[in-house]
């Protein structure tokens, strides 16, 4: 079975954590994964840097432009990522843009995920429409789950569609923002929380975008499975290096 | 076949929307009403009332006698540098503002490269008395400092986009970041026949009216509606959607773009999308961008800020795999001096872009009883630095 729908079954909070793969320095994601197993997280998103990535605030920004900057590639990550299994079995997520996907090529890119033993990708700008097209039959064939994005502005028969062609989880972004853009929660995340949580959907969410302590991720996953960090994290590894990855993932919960 | 963009915004294998989650309900409202909208009887008389009685439309259609006895064919000029702010931008902004008007937006967020696009969605946000944000690089800001005091004076604040490369892809991203941010009352003008659906039919759509003007001021002069060839410069592709737009599926019309070349297609240092660009997604869009084999994407060079996108608009990139279109590049040498050209010959001073267009008579021979029709997209006043710089004037 999937790692991440094993994960998923589990009767306890999922804390997801997101790093951009080549930062702080090049050759960190290996250890990063390790430490983030080590200290209890649940499910790890590695993302893989892009040069425009619009639906990011200026922390995610920085790190992918800083990764590239290092030298990072999708060639360099899978080399980096090709003994993983034999450290640990989190699940693992790659995230990215679609283009860098496009240029190595979509069917390579899936076969390589295999082989490594990523379990699920997350690709803001493959829209629901073109991916079961044209893509759907290959991630499938492959193993890897397809999360999908909703936002508080997503129709209810939009969320119904996305949780049809879901098999895994649904990300469910915060609020109307560019990750990192806003700390917390307001009414607006409890209104939301609420109908999507009445909405008894198939599959489990996940929240991302605003999280950040361990306030934060009571109050996002009152109502759903879990909780995703990125731009928190990211800001510990500028801070901190990889040192301290336990003092971090200890503080959330 | 068509040539123009299917219901999903598809040209061909071109175009689509490859937009996050985040962005889905603001293009998707747009999408669904911007047919609609456009076709309501008010709509189109405010619009053309606007474009006649503000811009100053039609723009002449103008027989360049000199130039034309110089290659020995006939050569008219679409004379789109007689806008107001002084180029076919305003087109599409006048378009677009009244569009997000009907919408219910109060607000308007832009992105700009050399100013032209940011100026001109400026001027029509003060003609409406609407908020306008207009995000241009750090870079840009710096090297084109008359057009960031002209949208101050318009009442615009102008936002430095200092992530990236610090030019127009990243004034893109900022743009878009903004409208994820803002999906409710603010409304995203863009530039050119750039973006997701249904931006590059919408923008194709406003600029139409050059071609549609060249239909029925050639009847007058030649007493036919088709020249037997429309040339027009090709950064993201707005002035040429227009030029091209009623022509597209008339293939006894040869479409010509001229894309900038830089200081040479192989030298590391152009902007030339179609001869370098490869398919990838930018800006939401399904195209052909210049980028690295990784997939990042790279910054282009001309000497014209209005045409170093590292984009092409889908139709465009449609019409160079179909082969409808014919793709010429000219370096930055070839556009000057094309630019200097039309001074002496014609006394017009043309935008460096337009220069790009211009150029095409020493690369290509056409028949002596040839009409070709060439858009002149801008005039040259805010590249005045620029030439002065080139010919040490």
């Amino acid at each position: 079975m999937n790692r991440i729908k094993q994960k998923l079954q589990e009767d306890k909070k999922i804390l997801s954590i997101y790093f951009t793969a080549g930062y702080p320095t090049l050759n960190d994601t290996v250890k990063i994964i390790q430490d983030l197993e080590q200290n209890g997280v649940d499910l790890i998103e590695i993302g893989l840097p892009f040069s425009d990535p619009l639906a990011d605030g200026p922390t995610i920004q920085a790190s992918s432009t800083a990764a590239l900057k290092n030298g990072m590639t999708t060639t360099l990550l899978f080399e980096q990522l090709k003994d993983i299994r034999k450290t640990v079995s989190i699940p693992l997520i790659l995230m990215g843009y679609f283009n860098p996907v496009l240029q190595y090529g979509v069917e390579a890119f899936c076969q390589k995920c295999e082989e490594i033993g990523i379990d699920g990708l997350i690709l803001p700008d493959l829209p629901l429409d073109v991916y079961q097209k044209e893509y759907e039959t290959l991630f499938k064939k492959h193993g890897l789950i397809n999360v999908f994005l909703i936002t508080p502005q997503t129709s209810d028969t939009r969320v119904r569609a996305i949780d049809d062609a879901s098999e895994g989880f649904i990300y469910m972004v915060s609020s109307a923002s560019t990750t990192g853009a806003k700390e917390g929660f307001g009414p607006e995340q409890s209104t939301y929380f609420e109908r999507i949580a009445a909405m008894n959907l198939k599959n489990p969410q996940i929240v991302g975008f605003g999280i950040s302590n361990a306030q934060t991720f009571q109050q996002a996953t009152s109502h759903t499975k879990g909780a995703i960090i990125g731009s928190a994290f990211i800001k510990h590894l500028t801070q901190n290096g990889v040192d301290g990855i336990g003092g971090f993932v200890g503080q959330i919960r | 076949m068509s040539y123009h963009a299917d219901e999903r915004g598809y040209y061909g294998e071109f175009g689509g929307a490859f937009i996050p989650e985040m962005l889905y309900p603001n293009c998707e409202e747009l999408r669904q009403n911007y047919l609609r909208i456009m076709a309501e009887p008010s709509f189109q008389e405010e619009f053309h009332q606007l474009l006649k009685d503000y811009v100053g439309r039609p723009t002449p259609l103008y027989f360049a006698e000199r130039l034309s006895k110089k290659y020995n064919t006939k050569i008219y000029l679409k004379r789109e540098d007689l806008c107001h702010t002084g180029a076919h931008k305003v087109n599409n902004t006048i378009g677009q503002i009244l569009m997000a008007k009907r919408l219910g937006k109060h607000r308007i967020i832009a992105e700009t490269g050399a100013g032209q696009h940011g100026v001109a969605t400026a001027t029509v946000c003060a003609l409406m008395g609407i908020e306008c944000v207009v995000y241009m690089g750090e870079i840009d800001i710096a090297r084109q400092a008359p057009n960031v005091a002209r949208m101050k004076m318009l009442g615009a604040e102008v936002r430095p986009a200092t992530s990236g490369s610090k030019t127009l892809k990243d004034a893109t991203n900022e743009a878009i970041r903004d409208w994820i941010n803002n999906p409710v009352d603010t409304h995203y003008i863009i530039g050119s026949v750039v973006g997701p659906h249904p931006y590059p039919d919408m923008v194709a759509r406003f600029q139409s009216v050059i071609s549609e003007e060249i239909k029925s001021q050639l009847l007058e002069k030649e007493g036919r509606e088709n020249p037997d060839f429309v040339v027009a410069c090709v950064g993201g592709g707005s002035n040429a959607a227009g030029a091209f737009y009623h022509f597209l599926d008339t293939p006894e019309v040869g479409i010509i773009a001229v894309e900038a070349a830089g200081k040479g297609i192989h030298s590391g240092e152009s902007a030339a999308t179609s001869a370098l660009g490869k398919v990838g997604i930018i800006h939401g869009s399904k195209t052909l961008l210049m980028q690295t084999s990784d997939g990042q994407i790279t910054e282009p060079y001309s000497i014209s800020a209005g045409l170093d996108y590292p984009g092409v608009g889908p139709l465009h990139a449609h019409l160079y795999t179909s082969g409808r279109g014919e793709f010429i590049s000219i370096t930055d040498d070839e556009a000057m001096k094309a630019g200097l050209d039309l001074c002496k010959l014609e006394g017009i001073i043309p935008a460096i872009e337009s220069s790009h267009a211009l150029a095409i008579f020493k690369e290509r021979k056409f028949a002596e009883d040839d009409v070709v029709v060439v858009n002149l997209s801008g005039r040259g006043d805010k590249d005045l630095q620029n030439y002065i710089d080139y010919f040490k004037l």
